[in-house]
This record gives C-alpha cells, sequence and structure tokens, in this order.
C-alpha cells in the first residue's frame, strides 16, 4: 500500500485498524544475499541491492528487532562538512539521498534541512574552518562563513559575553539538519520488504561457516541460513560478528551517551555545534532538546555510560548556553560505537570469498546511513568498492592510506 | 564506575586516561615485521565481557594501571599496577 493523503482519509474512514507496515517471513533455507544486522545501514543495505541492482531473493537478519541499535540512539542529525578527499563526495552524496530519500522511500521521515552551524572561538580554529569550508566548497558542498553579529542574530541566547570561550563566528552548511532517526529504519524496512526483502527479526547470527575460503552460511538461532553473499552491518557489535569468520578488526567499541530534554516552545532553529569542547545541540519536533558530546572513554557493550560524561557534556552545554541551566534532563541513553582506529569507516571486501564488511563509522553512522547502504549494495552487487567507498578500504591500515580527519592517530577514543 | 586504585583508593574513573587493550598494546613486537607491527598497532580483539586495560591515573598517583573489567556491565574485577604486569601480560 503507498501512503498518501488520499490513504491517511481511507484507512481513517475504514476504522483505522493498523496494519503492519513489513512481513514476519519465516527464514528460508537459502539466499542470494544475506544482510547481518537490522538497523538503518543493513535495511538501507537490503533495500537498495533490490532498487538499484535489480537483485532479489535478499534477507536481512536482526538480533533484536529493526532499529533497536544506534539508528534509534543517535542525535539525528545529518550533514556532508568533512575536511578530507576520501570522505567529502561520500557524504555529500549521502545528504544528496537524504534530500530525495521520502519521495524515494514513500515515508515521512521528517527530514528537516535547518542547517548545521559550527562555532569557532579563536583565530586559529576560523582558520581551521575557512579550510574546511574551502576544502568543501572545492568539491560541490556548500558552506557559509558567518561571523559573530550574524550568529547573534540567529542564536541571540548563547554566551557572547564568555570571556574564555568567546564566540567569533561559525560555518554554516545551510543544507544540513535532522531527520526522525526511528523513521530512517522503519521507512527502510518498509521499502525493502514491498521490494520482496525478508526481514528476518529476532534472528541472532551465532556463526559464520567458511569453506575453502568462502562464507557459505550464517548460523542463527532460527537455523542454518546458506547465502551466496553475505554483508556485515553489525555497528558496535562488528567485532564479535567478524570474529565468527575469523577476521580482527581495526576497531574498539565505545559507548557514546545522547540526551534529551523536556519538551520546550521552539527554542533553537538549527543544529549548533561548540567548538571550544564538544557538544552539539538541536531541537525535536516534538520539543524536547536533544543534544551530546564526547564518547565515555572505554571500552564498552553496555549500551549506558557513566556520570562522569553526563557532567561533562552539561558543562559545555552551560559554557555554550547558560539558559539551559533553567531546562530538566529527560532523559539519556547510550550507544554502542564501532571505532575506528582512523576514525573513518570500513565498506570493503573481506579476505574471505562472499563475506563484505561494512563497520568502523564511529559515531557519525546516522547521517551516512543512505550512502552506506548505496555503496555497500553496490560493493555486495558488484564485488568491487564504488568510487565513493573506494577509500574505505579495510587494509588501508596496512598500506598507510588513513583518513583521519582529526589527525588523532591509531587511538579509537580519540576520534 | 569506581576504580579501585592500588595507591589512592577507590576513585571516579574521571580521574584516569584509558589507552586501551593492556594485552595487544604491552605485546610490542620486534620492528622487523611490517605484519606483526601493523597487528600491534591496529588491530584488536574487542571481547564482549572480561578486557585488560591500561588506564593512566593521571588524576592521582600518575602511574599505569592494569585495569580488569567486563564491558558488558562495567563491573571492574582487579586493578594492577601494570610495572609489576608485564610480565604476565606478554
Amino acid at each position: 500500500m503507498t501512503y498518501s493523503l488520499f490513504s491517511i482519509f481511507r484507512d481513517a474512514l475504514a476504522g483505522g485498524e493498523r496494519k503492519p507496515a513489513w512481513r514476519d517471513p519465516e527464514p528460508k533455507s537459502e539466499y542470494d544475499i544475506v544482510i547481518v544486522g537490522g538497523g538503518g545501514h543493513g535495511l538501507a543495505t537490503a533495500y537498495y541491492l533490490a532498487k538499484e541492482h535489480g537483485l532479489s531473493n535478499i534477507a536481512v537478519v536482526e538480533k533484536g528487532h529493526v532499529g533497536s541499535g544506534n539508528v534509534g540512539r543517535n542525535t539525528t542529525i545529518i550533514r556532508s562538512n568533512y575536511l578530507l578527499p576520501g570522505n567529502t563526495p561520500f557524504y555529500e552524496w549521502s545528504l544528496k539521498l537524504w534530500e530525495g530519500l521520502e519521495q524515494d522511500l514513500n515515508f515521512n521521515a521528517m527530514v528537516s534541512q535547518r542547517g548545521v552551524v559550527n562555532l569557532f572561538h579563536s583565530d586559529a580554529q576560523r582558520d581551521a574552518f575557512v579550510r574546511r569550508g574551502n576544502a568543501m566548497r572545492l568539491a560541490g558542498v556548500d558552506a557559509e562563513l558567518l561571523d559573530r553579529e550574524a550568529i547573534r542574530r540567529m542564536a541571540p541566547y548563547l554566551d557572547f559575553a564568555n570571556a574564555r570561550f568567546p564566540i567569533e563566528g561559525g560555518l554554516i552548511q545551510r543544507r544540513g539538519g535532522t531527520v526522525r532517526h526511528d523513521a530512517v529504519a522503519w521507512g527502510y524496512a518498509r521499502a525493502a520488504d514491498r521490494r520482496g526483502v525478508d526481514i528476518l527479526q529476532n534472528t541472532e547470527v551465532t556463526g559464520i561457516s567458511v569453506d575453502g575460503g568462502r562464507a557459505v552460511a550464517v548460523e542463527t538461532t532460527r537455523g542454518t541460513i546458506r547465502a551466496k553473499k553475505i554483508g556485515l552491518a553489525c555497528a558496535g557489535n562488528s567485532s564479535r560478528v567478524a570474529a565468527m569468520a575469523g577476521i580482527r578488526l581495526p576497531i574498539e567499541s565505545h559507548v557514546l551517551q545522547a540526551f534529551v530534554s523536556e519538551g520546550l516552545k521552539p527554542m533553537i532553529d538549527q543544529v549548533i555545534t561548540f567548538g571550544a569542547g564538544h557538544f552539539y545541540i538541536s531541537q525535536s519536533d516534538k520539543g524536547g532538546l536533544v543534544y551530546g558530546g564526547d564518547i565515555d572513554g572505554y571500552n564498552s557493550y553496555a549500551q549506558r555510560g557513566n556520570m562522569a560524561t553526563i557532567e561533562d557534556v552539561h558543562e559545555a552545554a552551560m559554557a555554550l548556553w547558560p539558559g539551559l541551566g533553567r531546562v530538566r534532563m529527560l532523559r539519556h541513553w547510550g550507544g554502542i560505537m564501532d571505532m575506528s582506529m582512523d576514525g573513518s569507516p570500513i565498506i570493503d571486501k573481506t579476505p574471505i570469498e562472499g563475506l563484505y564488511l561494512n563497520c568502523g563509522w564511529c559515531y557519525g553512522g546516522f547521517k551516512a546511513t543512505p550512502a552506506s547502504g548505496w555503496c555497500f549494495a553496490h560493493t555486495i552487487a558488484y564485488d568491487a568498492a564504488h568510487h565513493l567507498n573506494a577509500a574505505f578500504r579495510l587494509d588501508r591500515f596496512t598500506t598507510g592510506y588513513l583518513i583521519d580527519e582529526k589527525g588523532a592517530g591509531a587511538q579509537p577514543n580519540l576520534h | 564506575m569506581r576504580i579501585a586504585c592500588p595507591f589512592c583508593g577507590e576513585r571516579a574513573n574521571d580521574e584516569f586516561t584509558v589507552l586501551g587493550d593492556a594485552k595487544a598494546l604491552m605485546a610490542r613486537p620486534a620492528a622487523t615485521s611490517l605484519e606483526a607491527f601493523d597487528a600491534y598497532v591496529h588491530e584488536r580483539v574487542n571481547p564482549a565481557g572480561r578486557h585488560d586495560e591500561l588506564w593512566y591515573h593521571h588524576g592521582g598517583c600518575r602511574q599505569w594501571l592494569t585495569v580488569t573489567r567486563d564491558t558488558r556491565t562495567h563491573q571492574v574485577y582487579a586493578v594492577v599496577l601494570s610495572r609489576n604486569n608485564v610480565e604476565t601480560a606478554s
């Protein structure tokens, strides 16, 4: 059923009974392609395999329910303001896919291009942001430098009297913004299902069978599923799943916390990031302020963090926007990030034939969802990377072709 | 998360800086093998469960400690001085 204004009226008149948006099929014993991980990236991969490459007989296996991982645990920001050549075209393609996503999926994902402002607080930081903005514009991405007064007109509630971290201006990407995160998972799940993809929820992968250097099946809690090709899109659990095939990854799993305040009237129109600490904030359509900061910094699979980081994030909040001190935090949660050794992702083949890898998103995976799925689908379909993900190789750590935006080195908790 | 430092007693985790997997980082290979050095710098087991880690107590005794922790629950099992742990770690 296609969603439209007409369908809303028709369903309302018919009693408004809710129907499942995708099937709940029994697993078949064999598929052409099995994607492990029913989050944003896995579902997008399955969708683009069907849509862009005309493939069928595809399954997505998910240990919990669709969207129970990081696609439902992020701060919903989309942007493509990257500096390095390996990253910029990829993230820009992702933003272009976001721009047409709702029409493509026939699903309201509430894509809101409200603008992303990165504030700078010193002359040196201005220089760095000018450089990034210029790199973006050379790559065909929109970027605009705003001075202090332009920022003041945009967000007068920020602390412009802060002597230690004065706001000198900001780099804005007006096409950036936010997306209703859960709707991304649901939209891709429904659209993939409509193209015949079997979405197998509550089906946990417990093993990967390799025969003669070739991946041939996944063992699951609902039996063995044979597959000609297997794609892994397991985010924070990538190391555990890859280990089932004997692969050790350049990844550590870390917990990132995010926060939502009580519901408030509209206060902040853009996504604003603090340049003197790590802090980013926007407001959801429901009214809650959605914000976050750094990862906790220690290995974790716990999906919850510690007080020290909570305190640190709120200190940054107060330094940027003192009025937040009157706002109550409503809830917070943690997601498990696949932090890579250079802070950039991996979308590549593996040393095992028929086994493909999509991981290392650190805490920037949400904005990448459409392009990640699109490029991973291409990589699986043609057994070769698209030029947009050509730099996201697994062997770059050996060859030295790292993509380290921060220049922090092989230290995952610093990216 | 509270870390029971052997010198300073039980302290909050923000007094510490985490470097990472103690077994991987303390088993530095000879610089002659590219493969071994690549694995040493980049590859991690990254287990869900018991994990030995190097923690530096910058807010206290400024010693490198090996913290054994469960990455699923954040439970701390043991904290020892890393210097005394070199033999068993490698």
